[in-house]
């Protein structure tokens, strides 16, 4: 199946926002269009629209996230929609009940959209497989392999910033292996039509032949930020420690960390991104990370108005309330 | 029963003979080819024209399920499959549940294949006892009581270099072949497809080369210090092939072979997150798969197998690294080797003879894989140019789970003979 095809209805409309992968850029153009629309509703009195009045929202967590869960949670009631909050841990996962069990007896909630977080890669394209064909899925994150609404704010961030993607060189530094969020901003950022991107990170933290997904590999960061106009940081896990993948914190930190010393290398408005939650002088020293050039608590504010609008893009509404075409 | 088949192009890969001729069969043997022997009355005769007869096919790796996962297939369901694939010799290996490191539990699966009737299955013993790695297997008692054609440790990795040394000179001084799955479990840990590019796109845990190759190097260093018999199961990488070619180039005792879907499918084919491509080793680049039809056309690869695994279908149903690798590959086991033909690959016999005197040589049967007076009247006889869908709903296997689903395959199977029996007859199914 491809993606293509699974992503959109009969009709050639988005109806699951699982992968950026085989989106164009007319489509992630208008989702952020619309995001510039919803980013208003917030700083209004009453702030909600009644795009999603009378729909369910059902929120899977089978992994453990505050930012990301509040913020879907937050974006869905703005939009009018009942949610449910489902914190589904490994645990009772595991207690028997197959996930397509689980679908089984959420769909029978009847419930309009998932929105899925889940540790395993192939999880939300799964449940988009098998759930009932009236049911939208939205992408929370899965395993390493997407972070597509993640993605979505980081460029609505950059955008906001950098009016033109196509004269843009962007680096990206850290645990690009095993973040889901780096393959869907590299994705983004190709199909915005980015001419450069850079990925920075030890051959441990690399995937492999990861030029064969357009970006230019560096292994000193020095090297690799020189000239760019934005920076995303990568948080890193402890467990790449264990894994042999890494010595230290502070040798990760002394090669890799993002200090003003290496930042000055950069444009002089190179902005400064980080996905959070952050590891304060692991991968960031908390002068860059808090200083003027950080955008990274912008990041946060997006995420509910770029979540708003792929919420309501899936559900065939544009931010006027109008049935998408 | 007394069986004449004429008029078929009965081509045997272990002599070469390639020729239209007449086929006697009597008391489960083959009697004579080409002229009727002096005063022979045919019970039954079967109308091969347009056929090729070739010997029924040999297996080295197919599981049945039973005993222990009978949810997924049992020996009838899955040795009548083999029937239906043209497939008349199936070797078991030993991840069994439980475990074949006893005696008893081969001689329960060739009693229930005799009851079943349908194909005959030899069966591999453990390699260590419980397959754990730690304990040698009773190989002896296993080979005399259990009649094991070799000894395994099936996919379970022995980690300890120093126990797979023993278990190799120990086997070596019972003369029993060991087959090996070459895999440094430290290094496939956690990886569900090949460690490359569609384990980059994907975001899947990958499964790099070397954790066939330094598996590899590691078994071949033993070999040559033991003097074992060995045979590679299914190898998978370019480098690996290369690597057990060169040895038995400079005659160590080893051979190797692969899996029909290795010779066919790549990464690629995982597409998204498709779990019926979900197998081990996995599926590699699109060079491992020319490597190994290069193997196939030097010789340097002897033997083709299904590695059956068939699966109930909440097996696959989960996000892909969740599902359980494994394809149902009996009954397309010889059209996709076929295919190689119609590829350019080899020639016909060359490929036949990885389905049938290569693999039977493999496991030591020498009253199979060859058509030849005296020896087992065990055959196939197919259609080579009939096309057919693969549609898994109407696979006889009771694991639907194949990649091949919707591929048009050339070779039907219309006759399989066990010992003289027509065990299959597609005409009456």
């Amino acid at each position: 199946m491809n993606r293509r095809g699974l992503q959109f209805d009969d009709e050639g409309r988005l109806r699951h926002f699982i992968t950026l992968d085989g989106l164009d850029r007319a489509t992630l153009t208008e989702i952020l269009d619309s995001a510039e629309n919803f980013a208003t509703v917030g700083t209004r009195q009453v702030k909600k629209v009644p795009l999603l009045r009378g729909k369910t929202i059902a929120n899977l967590f089978f992994e453990p996230s505050t930012r990301t869960r509040t913020t879907f949670e937050l974006a869905a009631k703005r939009l009018s929609a009942d949610v449910l909050n489902l914190n589904i841990s490994t645990s009772s996962a595991s207690k028997g009940e197959s996930l397509l069990d689980m679908l089984r007896n959420l769909e029978a909630m009847n419930c309009d959209m998932f929105v899925v977080r889940h540790n395993t890669s192939g999880a939300a394209h799964f449940i988009a497989t098998h759930a009932a064909p009236h049911i939208s899925v939205i992408n929370a994150g899965d395993g390493w392999h997407a972070h597509p609404t993640q993605a979505m704010l980081d460029m609505f961030t950059i955008r906001r910033h950098k009016s033109d993607f196509t004269a843009l060189r962007v680096a990206i530094v850290g645990d690009i292996k095993h973040s889901r969020v780096a393959r869907s901003e590299i994705q983004a950022l190709s199909i915005l039509g980015v001419p450069e991107i850079r990925v920075i990170a030890p051959q441990t933290l690399l995937p492999p032949e990861a030029e064969r997904m357009g970006v230019h590999v560096y292994h000193s960061i020095e090297k690799g930020i020189r000239d760019v106009d934005v920076i995303v940081m990568l948080r890193l896990q402890r467990e790449r420690m264990e894994g042999a993948l890494l010595p230290s914190e502070d040798e990760y930190f002394a090669r890799f960390g993002l200090t003003e010393a290496k930042l000055a290398l950069a444009k002089d408005d190179a902005i400064v991104m980080h996905p959070g939650p952050i590891n304060r002088g692991v991968e960031i020293d908390s002068a860059v990370a808090d200083g003027p050039r950080s955008v990274i608590l912008e990041q946060v504010r997006n995420g509910l108005a770029v979540r708003m609008a792929i919420m309501a893009k899936v559900l065939g509404r544009g931010p006027q309330g109008e049935e998408a075409s | 029963m007394r069986i004449r088949i004429h008029g078929g192009r009965v081509i045997d890969p272990a002599s070469g003979h390639d020729a239209i001729t007449d086929l006697y069969l009597a008391d489960g043997k083959i009697l004579a080819l080409g002229r009727a022997p002096d005063g022979f009355s045919a019970d039954r005769e079967i109308d091969a024209q347009g056929l090729h007869v070739i010997p029924g096919l040999v297996d080295i790796s197919a599981r049945l399920r039973e005993p222990g996962q009978e949810h997924k297939g049992t020996i009838a369901s899955e040795t009548r499959a083999a029937a239906a694939g043209g497939i008349t010799t199936l070797c078991l290996p030993p991840d069994t549940d439980p475990v074949i490191d006893t005696p008893a539990v081969a001689q329960l699966i060739a009693r229930r294949a005799r009851d079943a009737g349908h194909a005959r299955v030899v069966t591999l013993g453990a390699l260590t006892l419980g397959l754990g790695g730690e304990q040698l297997a009773e190989m002896a008692l296993l080979r005399d009581q259990g009649q094991c054609v070799g000894v395994s440790n099936a996919c379970r990795p022995v980690t300890s270099t120093r126990v797979m040394r023993r278990a190799m000179e120990y086997a070596a001084s019972c003369r029993m072949t060991v087959f090996l799955h070459a895999d440094d479990a430290s290094l496939s840990q956690g990886g569900c497809v090949h460690e490359g590019v569609m384990s980059t796109r994907l975001g899947l845990p990958g499964i790099p080369d070397a954790a066939e190759t330094v598996a590899v190097a590691r078994e071949l260093m033993l070999i040559e210090e033991t003097g074992v018999r060995a045979h590679f199961c299914h190898l998978s990488t370019a480098h690996a092939v290369q690597m057990v070619a060169r040895a038995r180039h400079d005659g160590l005792p080893v051979s190797m072979g692969t899996t029909a879907h290795h010779l066919h499918l790549t990464e690629m084919d995982i597409g998204d997150f498709d779990s019926r491509a979900h197998v081990l080793p996995p599926l590699r680049t699109e060079r491992d798969r020319d490597a190994l039809r290069e193997g196939i056309a030097s010789g340097a690869i002897s033997t083709i197998c299904s590695d059956h695994q068939p699966h109930d279908a909440y097996a696959k149903l989960a996000p892909f690294p969740e599902t359980e690798p494994g394809i149902s590959g009996l009954e397309t086991l010889l059209p996709l080797a076929l295919r190689l033909v119609e590829d350019g690959i080899a020639d016909l016999p060359t490929v036949l003879g990885k389905l049938t005197c290569e693999p039977a040589a493999v496991l030591g049967l020498e009253d199979c894989g060859r058509i030849a007076p005296g020896l087992r009247a065990d055959l196939c006889l197919y259609a080579p140019r009939q096309p057919w869908l693969v549609d898994n709903t109407r696979l006889d296997s009771a694991g639907k789970n194949t990649p091949f689903e919707g591929w048009e395959m050339r070779g039907q199977v219309l006759y399989t003979l066990l010992e003289g029996k027509v065990v299959f007859d597609f005409n009456t199914e």
